[in-house]
């Protein structure tokens, strides 16, 4: 025993009396766990990261796995996870890299609002018959409409409306880059936001020519190492967004691993193949506020004024004043991203211990917009741990206007949430770039999964909406009489400006 | 549940109270005796340039030398006296209804286009939220306002609404569910010159009042009505939107009927639909909205609550029952339902 040595994380075993030793846990496993040795199956489960590839593969469910078999003294400080980072710092001196969300059992603040429904005062609205309207504008409205009288006598618009993106439902796929998701990933999203007239982003990674057909659905996003970036990708966009920051890793820049970087994502991104796409972690051309107003006004200068330029930020403390600023720089959207919100590849560190939750931070940006008179200015997108209609009907009674999903779009795809998308070995075809995995995943197949997602999630909100007795989505945004705080504390329930269950 | 009675005539003729308190107490039906309300415009000829503005004192003793210093302070209180009221057996006189005419002094809110009813604004919101024991219900001017809890017919007895007169009157018998038996949260709702009458429920409310409040309105009624009023003066009085265009907003045509529209159209209500997406009302609802110049009534884009309309002569009719209409018209010929949040208007002629 070396110092240092962990405890395997999952122990994999095989039932040898199902076992018919056909060997596709071999070929299916891209982590190396299983190996042919003559005619039997041999395991190294210290690979193993329980991404149920195999599980899903064996004919005959003769493998199972079980989560930390051999675990520490328990201890409700130095927890698993601490005792392993500190050994894995002591051996290497290293940043330490994770993949997805936030990883600490933080409460969650979702969880601790509920919704409302109609009883007898009024009745409750139902979907199946009666018209329930979802339609979202995503962009600037005017705050007042101005008109004139026609020689007919008609009153005329006068008032004109700044480009918008128009969404059937408010649930959009958020930004994740060709080279940190496959190609065939980023395929099934784009057909699956096609169907169900939404969009999604390109993330900092350019936009492959096989996507043009899709480019109506597609936001652009240019970030802090303006990857991919050039006049033929931004006028492709839909809409553009500038990213600042992302929730999983407020703060520093985009970590995408040479291992990714293969041609067709090294001509995409426009970065030599196989070299580590590293973005700042500012924008270098934005030390301030007004320098975000020029560069907002640069792209709409380039692309003539006719798309929507949105801003994201990572949902820090400061997040509302932030907002405030960004709705003043021409931005038509702001996205809010939370600190739940997931990443190829991240720093532990920041993943776990920098940002707020979405929640806190729409709520504090819809009020501080609406002090300043300015909520019409700009859209608020959430995003950052969205796992379920209702996750979504709660972000927008708080105020958003739409949101994000990424997760959860991926999990549509296969993903079983392992975590090691850093690796670029994911054995479901998407977080990785090898053609043989990346194969795995079929565009067809992946796109209906995907807008089944948003179709059934869509109903949802369509079922909660009628049972408030509410019809457009309009009336359910920053509604927060509707939403009840369950054992939340009263300071945040100040924040959330919610009442408490049973007030 | 709710029941509404709304009528204008047209060439300005004033009637009085009697006949709209029996229309009223033909839907007790509707309502359940713990608040009604009457509002009357043309009731103060003598005083009809003034701001007719109503408070409920908890304690006069208390409170009316607060409110006589704060409108001395922004103007001139050129009349008060208490409204007068009738001993009655079935109210409970929990508050003592009082009224000043008032006239503001313009020059102290520089800046303003309407000085005048920025300063009356201000001063139904200071003392609503900051003044306990005080609640300013109406203010307008050349128009009355009486509620308290009961029924109908003892709420106009109590006031004695029979020796009033006005060209507008609004009526309503109220069920109520979250504030019963304040008086304060009885019906008809006013603010300037706006009195709003409503049957149903907002559920867009919170929607509605954040939106609403971000414009400087405070509400303070602890019900969702006083958030129409307040819409429809942001709407039609500061942002210059016709009646039409306002209902557009708050109750607009879905966006199937919306996207089949022709360009012109469809451009016009998109842009009303995308501007005033927080001033949609959802929710069953019938309302009748009046100010000095017309009546306008209008239900949700579902028709959860009725409404009926009905002309005679000068005069327009719009109440929850035809049964209402018809104690005041009993010959009365045309009678119909609008559409789902079509409005009906009825605009002085003289």
């Amino acid at each position: 025993m070396s110092i240092g040595t962990v405890p395997m994380k999952f122990r994999v075993s095989i039932d040898r009396d199902q076992c018919m030793v056909c060997g596709r846990c071999v070929e299916n496993c891209s982590y190396n766990v299983f190996r042919k040795e003559g005619d039997t199956i041999t395991v190294n489960p210290r690979n193993c990261v329980a991404c149920h590839r195999c599980l899903a593969m064996c004919p005959r469910d003769a493998i199972s796995i079980e989560e930390r078999p051999i675990d520490y003294r328990s201890h409700p400080l130095w927890t698993t996870e601490i005792r392993e980072a500190i050994y894995n710092q002591a051996r290497t001196g290293k940043i330490i890299l994770s993949g997805m969300g936030n990883a600490l059992p933080y409460p969650v603040i979702f969880d601790r609002l509920v919704l409302d429904a109609c009883q007898v005062t009024n009745p409750s609205i139902d979907p199946l018959r009666e018209p329930m309207e979802l339609r979202t504008y995503i962009g600037k409205k005017p705050a007042y409409l101005e008109f004139k009288k026609s020689n007919s006598g008609d009153a005329e618009l006068i008032t004109r409306i700044a480009p918008n993106l128009k969404l059937d439902t408010p649930i959009m796929v958020g930004h994740m880059s060709y080279g940190a998701i496959s190609l065939n990933a980023q395929t099934s999203i784009a057909k699956a936001v096609r169907e169900t007239g939404t969009f999604m982003g390109t993330g900092e990674g350019g936009l492959h020519e096989s996507l043009y057909p899709y480019q109506d659905h597609m936001i652009v996003q240019v970030a802090s190492g303006r990857f991919g970036v050039d006049i033929n990708y931004l006028e492709r966009g839909a809409a553009i967004e500038i990213k600042i920051g992302q929730g999983a890793k407020p703060g520093i820049g985009g970590h995408l691993p040479g291992e990714k970087v293969n041609k067709e994502v090294s001509v995409t991104r426009m970065i030599p193949e196989g070299s580590d796409a590293i973005s700042p972690a500012p924008h270098h051309d934005i030390y301030s506020i007004e320098d975000l107003k020029q560069l907002v006004r640069s792209l709409k200068e380039a692309t003539e004024w006719k798309k929507p330029v949105f801003v994201k930020i990572a949902a820090v403390h400061n997040a509302a004043a932030i907002a405030a600023g960004i709705a003043r720089s021409s931005a038509d959207a702001v996205v809010l991203d939370g600190f739940r919100g997931g990443t190829g590849a991240a720093p532990r560190v920041f993943r776990d211990h920098v940002g707020i939750p979405v929640e806190a931070a729409v709520a504090a940006v819809d009020t501080k917009l609406r002090q300043q008179g300015i909520r019409n200015e700009i859209s608020i997108i959430a995003s950052g741990g969205i796992r379920e209609s209702a996750d979504v009907a709660k972000i927008i009674a708080l105020g958003a206007d739409s949101v994000y999903i990424g997760t959860a779009a991926l999990v549509a795809l296969g993903c079983r949430v392992c975590g090691t998308c850093y690796r670029g070995v994911c054995a479901w075809g998407i977080a990785t770039q090898r053609a043989d995995l990346v194969k795995r995943l079929d565009p067809e197949t992946g796109s209906k999964q995907v807008a089944n997602l948003i179709h059934g999630w869509t109903d949802e909100l369509a079922e909660l909406m009628g049972a408030a007795g509410i019809n457009s989505i309009e009336s359910l945004r920053g509604n927060r009489d509707r939403l009840r705080g369950y054992m939340l504390d009263e300071a945040l329930m100040n924040v959330l400006d919610v009442k408490s269950v049973g007030a | 549940m709710c029941g509404i009675i709304g009528v204008i005539d047209r060439s300005r003729e004033r009637l009085d109270g009697s006949s709209v308190r029996e229309a009223l107490s033909k839907m007790d039906e509707r309502g359940n005796g713990q608040g009604s309300g009457y509002v009357a415009y043309g009731a103060f000829p003598e005083f009809k340039d003034l701001y007719a503005i109503h408070v409920f004192f908890d304690n006069i003793h208390e409170s009316k030398t607060k409110v006589d210093t704060l409108l001395s302070e922004w103007g001139t209180i050129e009349h008060d006296e208490e409204i007068p009221t009738n001993e009655h057996a079935a109210i409970k006189k929990v508050h003592t209804p009082w009224r000043y005419f008032f006239r503001p002094d313009k020059t102290l809110m520089p800046g303003s286009r309407t000085p005048d009813d920025d300063i009356i604004m201000h001063l139904v919101m200071k003392v609503n939220t900051g003044m306990p024991g005080v609640l300013i219900f109406s203010s307008g001017k050349n128009v009355a306002l009486f509620k308290a809890s009961g029924w109908p017919e003892d709420v106009a007895d109590f006031y004695r609404i029979q020796d009033y007169k006005g060209y507008i009157w609004l009526g309503h018998n109220r069920y109520p569910t979250n504030t019963p038996g304040w008086w304060g949260g009885a019906h008809p709702f006013n603010l300037l010159n706006w009195s709003v009458v409503h049957n149903g429920e907002i559920t867009s409310y919170g929607t509605n009042q954040r939106y609403i409040e971000s414009f400087g309105y405070k509400c303070t009624m602890f019900t969702d009505t006083e958030v129409v009023a307040y819409l429809v003066d942001l709407l039609v009085r500061q942002h210059g939107l016709s009646l039409e265009m306002a209902t557009r907003a708050l109750a607009p045509p879905f966006w199937d009927e919306i996207d089949r529209l022709p360009e012109k159209d469809r451009t016009l209500n998109t842009a009303i639909r995308m501007a005033y997406a927080s001033a949609l009302m959802n929710g069953p609802f019938a309302i009748v909205i009046a100010n000095e110049d017309f009546i306008m009534g209008f239900t949700d884009r579902i028709k959860l609550r009725p409404l009926v309309t009905a002309e005679q002569g000068n005069r327009l009719y719009l109440s929850s029952e035809e049964a209402a209409i018809r104690m005041m018209e009993p010959d009365i010929e045309k009678i119909t339902m609008p559409r789902a949040g079509s409005p009906v208007i009825g605009r002085v002629i003289a």
